[in-house]
């Protein structure tokens, strides 16, 4: 099996759904999961999906892309810290490059990240984009 | 007549929670008509283009958290998860199960693919409605979504777009619209077909109107009022594929609606024929305002060529569910107009 596809494989729960861990000994959300809490350092394995909402940290813009990105450029890679308190580095998507500001409301989306070629597979995870286009209900 | 064609489960069952997803950029008429016949108007204004980061699966998943956000379950309770797709990113390995994974409602479920060109959705929606009607399960979900082609040239090319819908359905004392009724009618009629291996589809041409589009959706619209004792006036809003505006305005005055009962749920203008999610997110939008006691007509068509038809009532759950994800006029409403040449790029059409 290709050590890519295998490595895909095990991150999906992360990629596609952020899914994180929660630590049952300070309350700490941990993500990208790694057993151990980076704040109390106790063991972490209480899976725990995060919302996905968040605001933008900081930000660059990608024009030189790395192999396997090229047709996305110029795209903006941010640092978005999540309402649950974890920041994590992620794409920014349907928004163009210029319009990207500190602090910016985004929502986690699931798409495209790249293919393993013309006949690999696909590889989908997170994203996000600016969540200002609708508005929750404010009595859910 | 007997009512041996209407549909009904054993169970009464309803939709719970449904969702829509549709891409922001848009690609005017009048823009592929200046590429391809030196200017003038086309068929419609515009139509949604997904963009490069976009495909069926991800227009999928999004519908599909939607519907999942108004149903106000865990994913995990869906018995079923079933796509329809023309347009699906692998030919061998199925969209259903990445929207299950994202959905976090793997492992004990059905996850399959539906194939009925334009009808795959509500293909699904049928077969949804059957599980939790027999008691096989309480949830089920059913998806119609597509980022349809067309042969760059082909009148195709102005209608063909992105987007999609997703449906729980679940008992009736939890739906915001349960089923009064359901039915299909299917025949071999060659009116739209894509070979394996071939990029684009070809199509009949006249052959796509009167056999095909027209026969299907007023024979099944019309038997199933006949068979429920319905009439048009019976309706505040009907649903009809929509692979333009002019094929679901006609069937629609031929079979007694008027304009204000398809204009909610007709939306081709706005994003083209979203192929399996079309008469779907017509539903959805329908959805979006519906008040409790209307009453709703669908019905879709797939070349090949077959349409199914529901009826469904709305609840007062519908109320309260309503703002809980973006509704279609959000969606339609957050738009970026792209020009032929960044579309080309968008969808691939460089590749030979
Ligand atoms: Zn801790």
């Amino acid at each position: 099996m290709d050590p890519k596809v295998v490595n895909d494989w095990r991150l999906r729960g992360q990629r596609y759904r952020l899914e994180g861990e929660l630590c049952d000994h300070c309350g700490e959300a941990i993500f990208p999961p790694r057993d151990i809490c980076p704040k109390c350092h106790e063991p972490a394995k209480t899976p725990q999906t995060l919302s996905g909402r968040g605001e933008v940290y900081t930000f660059s813009t990608i024009y030189s892309a790395p192999e396997g990105f090229e047709a996305y450029t110029p795209y903006t890679v941010a640092l978005v810290k999540l309402e649950e308190g974890p920041i994590v580095t992620a794409q920014l998507t349907d928004v163009p490059p210029a319009e990207v500001q500190i602090g910016m409301p985004v929502e986690m989306v699931t798409r495209r990240l790249r293919t393993h070629g013309e006949e690999g597979t696909i590889v989908y995870g997170y994203k996000f984009r600016p969540a200002s286009f609708w508005h929750a209900s404010t009595q859910a | 007549m007997s009512s041996q064609h209407l549909m009904q489960p054993e169970r009464a069952v309803g939709i719970i929670g449904y969702g829509s997803y549709i891409p922001m950029y848009r690609l005017s008429s009048t823009e592929v008509a200046r590429v391809w016949s030196g200017g003038g108007r086309g068929p419609i204004k515009e139509k949604a283009v997904a963009g490069l980061d976009e495909d069926t699966v991800t227009i999928a998943m999004e519908a599909a958290r939607n519907a999942v956000a108004r149903a106000e379950i865990q994913a995990d309770a869906l018995r079923a998860i079933w796509v329809g797709s023309e347009s699906p990113p692998y030919a061998v390995k199925p969209a259903s199960t990445l929207v299950a994974e994202a959905l976090g409602a793997t492992p004990y479920l059905l996850a399959a693919d539906f194939e009925f060109a334009c009808k795959a959705g509500s293909e699904a929606l049928q077969a949804a409605l059957g599980l939790v009607g027999s008691r096989m399960g309480d949830y089920a979900m059913a998806i119609g979504a597509d980022t349809a082609q067309g042969r760059p040239g082909d009148d195709l090319e102005y209608t063909a777009s992105s987007g999609g819908s997703a449906f729980v359905v679940g008992p009736a004392d939890l739906a915001v619209a349960t089923l009064l009724g359901s039915l299909s009618y299917a025949t071999d009629t060659p009116d739209f077909w894509r070979r394996a291996y071939q990029h684009y589809p070809r199509h009949g041409g006249r052959f796509t109107g009167e056999p095909a589009y027209f026969h299907h959706t007023q024979s099944a619209a019309s038997r199933l009022m006949e068979e429920l004792g319905m009439d048009p006036d019976d309706f505040e809003f009907a649903i009809f594929h929509q692979p333009n505006v002019k094929f679901p305005s006609r069937a629609a005055r031929r079979l007694g609606f008027t304009a204000e009962q398809i204009d909610t749920g007709l939306l081709s203008n706005l994003i083209g024929n979203t192929y399996a999610g079309a008469s779907l997110t017509g539903l959805s939008a329908v959805l979006d305002v519906a008040k409790p006691g209307d009453r709703i007509l669908l019905v879709s068509f797939g070349s090949g060529a077959g349409s199914d038809a529901f009826v469904w009532e709305v609840t007062e759950r519908i109320t309260s569910r309503q703002d809980k994800a973006p509704r279609v006029t959000d969606y339609i409403r957050r738009r970026t107009e792209i020009d032929y040449a960044l579309y080309v790029r968008y969808r691939g059409k460089l590749k030979t």
